[in-house]
């Protein structure tokens, strides 16, 4: 029953990869990304509905609102304040890189089935699940102009990392899991105030003019 | 004797209710959009119009103009022969049938677009350019859905493919097979059927020019399509094998009503897409039949 909920809530996870590739609009890139981070939150209280204690509880809730409720706040915040247009340029285009986050994802099932796992983890997608979401954000970083985009890019790969991380969730202190949750937003913080700041030296948030030297 | 009765039954049945998909689609479009829209049976009507009329032909035009609407008709209700329903099975069964409907569905489509070609208009020949450069997004994914079902049950025999469910993959199968309906039959979020702009048609573009019967065999031929797509996406969703025959006609009734009132909420609700987004949505519809695939493939492997 809980592997069950768990492998649907992991789909339901990679199925939010291939929409943040698709979407075209960063509202909707964000929201993909904030449903993300909130579907990985409930899965630590899936995993260990047995033995509930206070450590995986908590984990889970700064989780959920860490990155589906802070991140996203922030993010839209930014967008707002620095006035971006909400269209996303792709480097990539849409259907590239869907047609290579899906073959990603399917390379990443297929990885996962030739690795060394753990009698209890051979069942489930976790691992699949974290290769396909650090590959889905490796995507955003490369293939997507707006450093708006690019953040919620790094966001998924982080999600990837965390997926990679509830295979251990015993054996890691809680001290690492919140550092980790810190570092996310204050870094997300830390990219909301350099958005502004380019928006104003720039004029825009084109990643690639920032390659070119001014006076 | 039994044999032909039976293919003269289920002929009648698909030939006649076939024109009632496209009516119960307007309706449902004007009663979202509060009117009371033309009479459900307003395409029997339109047939028989038309049917009485003469044929007007482009000095350009040679017979493949007439021979095209044809063919795509006659391809059409051959396809519809074979596609089971319900409990009753299908008229012709044989394995690898599934692979002839898919080649049928295609001749449909190539006479179709030649016949748009012979009248040497350029609006007509844009329209069957669109047509086609979708259709092979379209094909990948239905192929793809195809190969899902086959591996799911270990046949290629539409018969033994569409009767159990689809299993796990079921959700997945029943997204990608409805946005390949909603493309392949010129719906909404990919072609207009109601407007009036030449710029903007698919389907409606390369009809432009036919009159008469051939419009009527064009028309009744694309209600025909509807109602076979409509077909196929409930039987390969729904379980028809588990239950007793009379419910099984009844899901199956339901179900594709229940696809047909889906495709016209789906028109009211709904703008068109941008042409250069129709690829994006058709990719995905391609990658959910992928997935059901992986699903099947994955669940029959353990």
């Amino acid at each position: 029953m809980s592997a069950g909920t768990l492998n649907l809530l992991i789909g339901l996870a990679m199925g939010l990869n291939l929409l943040a590739l698709a979407s075209s609009r960063l509202p909707s890139l964000i929201r993909a990304m904030s449903l993300q981070g909130g579907v990985l939150g409930l899965m630590p209280l899936i995993m260990e509905h047995e033995a509930l204690d206070w450590r995986v509880v908590t984990v889970a809730l700064a989780t959920m609102i860490g990155k589906g409720l802070i991140i996203p706040w922030l993010l839209r915040r930014a967008m707002r304040a620095a006035n971006i247009e909400r269209e996303i340029q792709p480097f990539l285009g849409h259907v590239p890189s869907l047609l290579l986050g899906a073959g990603g994802t399917i390379a990443a099932v297929a990885l996962a089935r030739a690795l060394p796992l753990l009698p209890e983890h051979a069942g489930t997608l976790l691992v699949p699940g974290a290769i396909a979401s650090m590959l889905t954000g490796f995507i955003l970083l490369i293939g997507r102009v707006k450093a708006i985009s690019q953040v919620c890019g790094y966001l998924i790969l982080e999600n990837g990392i965390y997926l990679f991380g509830l295979l251990l969730i015993h054996s890691t202190p809680l001290l690492v899991e919140s550092g980790i949750l810190l570092d996310v937003t204050v870094g997300v913080f830390v990219i909301g105030i350099i958005v502004d700041r380019i928006q104003r030296a720039f004029d825009s948030l084109d990643t690639r003019k920032l390659t070119t030297l001014r006076e | 004797m039994i044999t032909i009765l039976d293919l003269i039954l289920r002929l009648a049945v698909w030939l006649l209710l076939a024109p009632l998909l496209p009516g119960i689609i307007n309706k449902v479009k004007a009663w979202v959009a509060g009117r009371r829209g033309p009479p459900a049976l307003q395409l029997y009507y339109d047939l028989a119009k038309l049917w009485r009329k003469g044929v007007v032909m482009s000095t350009l035009a040679s017979p493949g103009f007439i021979a095209g609407p044809a063919v795509a008709w006659v391809a059409l209700t051959t396809a519809s022969m074979l596609m089971p329903l319900g409990p009753t099975g299908s008229a012709l069964s044989f394995p690898g049938d599934v692979l002839l409907l898919i080649y049928l569905l295609a001749l449909a489509r190539f006479c179709t677009a030649w016949a748009a070609m012979e009248t040497g208009s350029a609006f007509e020949g844009m329209g069957a350019a669109r047509e086609v450069s979708y259709a092979v997004l379209a094909e990948a994914a239905i192929v793809a859905a195809v190969l899902s079902l086959s591996v799911q049950t270990g046949s290629v025999s539409l018969v033994t493919m569409l009767l159990p469910s689809a299993g796990a993959g079921a959700v997945l199968l029943a997204a990608g097979l409805f946005t390949v309906l909603l493309a392949e039959n010129c719906r909404v979020p990919f072609d207009d059927p109601n407007t009036d702009l030449e710029l903007t048609m698919i389907h409606e573009v390369m009809v432009l020019d036919h009159s008469g019967p051939p419009l009527a065999a064009i028309l009744h031929g694309s209600s025909v399509k509807l109602l076979l797509f409509a077909v196929l996406l409930v039987q390969a969703v729904l379980p028809m094998r588990e239950l007793p025959p009379l419910a099984a006609a009844g899901a199956l009734l339901a179900g594709v009503l229940a696809v047909t009132v889906g495709v016209g909420l789906v028109e009211s609700l709904l703008a068109r897409l941008a042409f250069r987004r129709v690829p994006l949505l058709l990719t995905t519809a391609f990658l959910l039949c992928l997935f059901a695939l992986l699903v099947a493939w994955k669940g029959g492997a353990k």
